[in-house]
């Protein structure tokens, strides 16, 4: 079937070929190519949460270039009842192109049978056209520009007219739309009509323009349940809040940056003291990430819950203090939202290539706790705990967040917040408790499990003070450097690590009771497009046993998984296999066990990577062994 | 162990308003070359805590690397310490500061530690306003690593191997005026009249007091040629003023307001009397400092005394709007929205 369809402005042309394409119900991608600095996103994404309150599940990826204005960006909405929610790769079923610098690349990045949305106020070049797609032009920049005479508005609204066209050719509820815009500019009431205006301009031009609905279409459902959208950063800060964190230090870096953000802004919600009007908490943008760690760690040493949040770069310049913090067993909490390394490596992508860094970081014989969040539910909830968890153990928590999980908003669990809950402030003594003891010292390892009393300045006149040191010391804090005296104190914060694993969250294990063909391991955001990659595998007739990672150092179930396979596949996002390097090390494993599916491209691990990854390995191992024959 | 302090106190020490002698006040015995200036400057800092009555426990003595960060465990041993990362004490004094407003920050720091491997920090220290005292123990030189120039060492020296100091000195005192230090001032170590009542003011004042302490390395720069030897500072100190502290509710003698005399307020009720020895003496004006300390630089003077203040300031927790509670003292009830509220943010991710 071919049409063509002349586009209701004069001048103009549009060309809409219409080819055959199967129907797909609430199954696909539509990718956005943008310019960045354009306000695209913020519209983007309200095309994806109308989605979600049609009860569709959605994932949402803005994959920016780092820069503020001008330079190409994309957004990938994907749609999937199947709750597929990572990233399918390959190419989309729709591509909203409006940017030109990209054009090129996003007409070919359009799936055979797809379409292509496009401003038509300008020809498309020959060289654009592709036989085996479907070209949707909408006027927009024309459109804006008759019904507009602020530029900045006719920049915006050209998003917002997209989206309404997109509602109109998707088949999705007008009336959700209208309902998320009046609850996105709630407050500012002024907006909500011009917006729901543009809306409608692109609404009623693609059901005038397209044959609405198009072959690709949502249809609503009631699958999302108490699931919220939100991204990681977002969630972190909000459980710093409810981890009772009051002292933050930090400095801005890319993709770190929000968690502080949004963090002051639930503080200035939810800490303003109501008597006073004074604040329950102290955030100060410090001079470097030196500095910010710096405060945490003076604040944790005095007794409040402090944490500081950074990337990469950042946690190269913490390192010191990391060590310091270690040897001088002080609680604070550093959310590490990890991107692409080394050196300023990719600010905007992601990756989980600090695993290493952080595991040891500091020089010396050092190991601090990571926990590694896979979606934002768990962001709160790790954000809250690791206080619990510094506090207990007394020692700096690591989370190991990522730029996928860190900026993109993921559906995920509502938040819970056990109200039950007291915070877990671990060995500290206060002034009663003192009063009883006939002798402090502070490294002495009254309980046998590597932990000792610590305590806070100001807590008592006569006793509990000590001098909190770098150096080498005795069970009373005292300047030593008896060989005997050393030993005894690097082996007890050995025998803490151990005692660690208790406070920390279990690996989550599926595991079937006869074992599946193949186990896979996997930690953080390579969680995400497991789901989707254990049915292809499956369709595939492999059965797979899985393992997610949520904690360093690591649970004793995690050696006991491995040790029941033959060959353990660990996926990851980094180019040397990092996770596979520290389970090796750790768990004193041989390393040919583990086999890595790696990607470490900037961009989330797509299904197929996984599969793939699998799938090639059999194959070499087959391969392998009909050579070994043919030399046997 | 060879170095064991006497705990034998005499029985008719003089006790302070707590009913606390000297001692009370004291901390482990340094292990610093005999004849440091910075034991000087640490008996100087029990003398002022003793005389002011500070509870001992109340003190939080943070410093970072070096022979002067060291000093903080041989004063006010029932304070706790905190002996940090090289240059990085402001930042770990920060936190803690934040932390609990409540406590009395004593910090320490050297020519290293604050002039170089710090001097970012301690610029920004300097303008976050923080209530704390920071004094530097200046002799120009690396004594942990026997005897590198430092950056405070002035230009044209010799250190005792005799290598030339290259380039420009930094004079901290200078920074912190120009960075909007509050409290401003030089001394020397071996200058316990002068030292102790400013001590007492920068306690006593709210906001960030800075003071930079002359102490002279007597192993590594107290040779001829040096300008912070023993010898060089005793023929080239001159003061701006004598700076007198009288504490809170002390009548004030007849004796003490003659001469020429200013009395400042303090923000703790006390009052700092500065009796100009120089007509264009002014501690209200930081730009006029910076001029007097450079003139008396140009002739071969380093020039001591309180080179600025003021009295009224803010400090950090004004600025931030820190609720009178002790951050660290919140309970979880005020510090966990809880689960209801939970539920309404929930609302606004659907």
């Amino acid at each position: 079937m071919n049409i063509e369809v002349t586009s209701s402005t004069e001048s103009q042309k549009c060309y809409q070929k219409m080819i055959d394409v199967k129907t797909l119900v609430n199954d696909f991608v539509v990718r956005f190519a943008n310019t960045n600095g354009t306000g695209s996103a913020s519209a983007n994404n309200m095309f994806a949460k109308a989605i979600l309150r049609m009860g569709i599940p959605v994932s949402a990826k803005n994959i920016f270039p780092s820069n503020i204005q001008g330079m190409p960006t994309w957004y990938e909405v994907r749609v999937s009842e199947k709750n597929y929610l990572g990233r399918r790769g390959g190419k989309s079923e729709m591509v909203v192109a409006m940017n030109a610098q990209s054009i090129d690349a996003d007409v070919n990045s359009v799936m055979a049978g797809g379409y292509f949305l496009y401003d038509s106020s300008k020809n498309l070049p020959d060289r654009l056209i592709r036989e085996d797609i479907n070209y949707l032009g909408i006027p927009i920049s024309n459109i804006c520009l008759k019904e507009y005479s602020d530029p900045r508005q006719r920049q915006l609204f050209k998003n917002v007219i997209y989206v309404g066209a997109l509602a109109a050719s998707l088949n999705m509820d007008f009336t959700v739309l209208k309902g998320l815009v009046r609850d996105q500019f709630k407050g500012k009431e002024k907006l909500i009509t011009p917006n729901i205006y543009a809306l409608e301009l692109g609404y009623q031009y693609a059901n005038k323009h397209f044959m609405c609905p198009l072959a690709i279409q949502v249809q609503g459902r009631d699958l999302a349940k108490n699931r919220i959208m939100v991204d990681g950063n977002t969630a972190s800060g909000l459980g710093a809040v409810y981890g009772g964190a009051t002292v933050v230090g930090w400095y801005p870096i890319t993709p770190s940056t929000s968690v502080i953000e949004k963090f002051a802004s639930y503080c200035n919600r939810l800490r303003i003291d109501p008597a006073s009007g004074k604040k329950n908490y102290a955030i100060v943008q410090v001079e470097d990430e030196l500095a910010a760690i710096g405060v945490a760690i003076g604040a944790g040493w005095n007794g409040a819950r402090a944490f500081t949040a950074t990337s990469g770069p950042g946690v190269s310049l913490m390192t010191e203090f990391l060590g310091l913090a270690y040897f001088t067993e002080i609680p604070m909490v550093l959310i590490n939202v990890q991107r692409a390394g080394p050196s300023t490596g990719m600010p905007t992508r992601t990756q989980q290539s600090d695993i290493l860094s952080c595991a040891y970081a500091s020089h010396g014989d050092t190991k601090q706790i990571l926990l590694f969040p896979a979606n934002p539910t768990e962001c709160f909830e790790m954000g809250a705990q690791a206080f619990d968890i510094a506090d207990q153990c007394q020692t700096p928590v690591i989370i190991m967040s990522d730029l996928d999980l860190g900026m993109n908003d993921h559906l995920t669990d509502e938040f819970v917040w056990q109200d039950s809950h007291a915070y877990q402030k671990g060995k500290i003594l206060n002034r009663e408790q003192l009063d009883e003891l006939q002798a402090y010292g502070r490294y002495l390892d009254v309980d046998s499990d590597g932990i000792c009393y610590r305590t806070v300045p100001g807590t008592h006149p006569e006793k509990g003070a000590y001098f909190n040191r770098g150096t080498s010391r005795d069970h009373y804090a005292r300047y030593t450097e008896k060989p005997e005296h050393y030993v005894d104190n690097v082996d007890r914060l050995s025998q803490k690590f151990k005692t660690a694993v208790n406070y920390l969250p279990k690996p989550e294990i599926n595991q079937d009771k006869k074992k599946a063909q193949i186990a896979l391991l996997y930690f953080g955001t390579t969680s995400h497009p497991m789901n989707e990659a254990i049915d292809e595998l499956n369709s595939q007739g492999i059965t797979a046993d899985t393992l997610r990672i949520k904690a360093f150092p690591f649970h004793y179930d995690i050696a006991a998984f491995i040790q029941a396979y033959k060959e353990v596949f660990v996926i990851e996002q980094n180019r040397d296999g990092q996770m596979k390097t520290l389970l090796v090390n750790e768990l004193q494993l041989e390393p040919k066990k583990l086999i890595s599916i790696l990607n470490y491209d900037g961009l989330s691990m797509t299904s197929y990577q996984v599969v793939q990854g699998v799938l090639r390995h059999f194959a070499k191992k087959n391969s392998d062994k009909s050579i070994n024959k043919k030399v046997g | 162990m060879s170095f064991i302090k006497s705990t034998f106190k005499h029985p008719r020490l003089p006790k302070n308003d707590l009913g606390l002698t000297y001692r009370d006040y004291e901390g482990a015995l340094s292990t610093l070359c005999a004849g440091c200036g910075h034991d000087a400057l640490t008996s100087a800092i029990v003398q002022a805590c003793h005389e002011l009555s500070i509870e001992p426990h109340k003190v939080a003595k943070i410093s970072g690397i070096g022979c002067s960060s060291k000093a903080p465990n041989y004063f006010l041993s029932k304070a706790h310490g905190f002996n940090s990362v090289h240059g990085r004490m402001p930042s770990v004094a920060t936190g803690a500061n934040l932390a609990n407003q409540e406590l009395l920050y004593l910090t320490m720091s050297g020519d290293g530690d604050s002039a170089s491997i710090g001097f970012g920090q301690f610029a920004h220290v300097v303008r976050r306003q923080l209530n704390m005292v920071y004094m530097v123990a200046n002799n120009g030189v690396y004594g942990l690593t026997k005897g590198q120039l430092a950056a405070t060492a002035d230009k044209g020296v010799k250190n005792k191997a005799g290598d030339l100091s290259l380039f420009s000195d930094i004079d901290l005192c200078v920074m912190a005026l120009q960075l909007g230090a509050t409290f401003v001032a030089r001394s020397f170590s071996g200058d316990k009249k002068q030292l102790v009542p400013l001590i007492k003011a920068a306690i006593s004042h709210k906001g960030f007091a800075f003071i930079d302490i002359v102490s002279p390395c007597v192993t590594f720069n107290n040779h001829n040629g040096s300008t912070r030897s023993y010898d060089y500072v005793h023929d080239h100190i001159t003061t701006g003023a004598v700076a007198d502290f009288v504490p809170v509710k002390t009548e004030i003698t007849s004796n003490a307001q003659e001469g020429d005399c200013e009395d400042v307020c303090l923000h703790d009720g006390s009052i700092m009397r500065i009796k100009k020895l120089n007509e264009d003496y002014n501690s209200h004006n930081a730009s006029k400092a910076i001029m007097a300390i450079e003139q008396h630089k140009s002739q071969g003077e380093i020039l001591t005394g309180l080179f600025y203040l003021e009295p009224t300031a803010s400090d950090f927790h004004d600025i931030n709007d820190t609720c009178d509670t002790a951050l660290n003292k919140l309970e979880q009830e005020v510090l966990c929205p809880g689960n209801r509220v939970l539920s309404g943010i929930n609302e606004s991710f659907r």
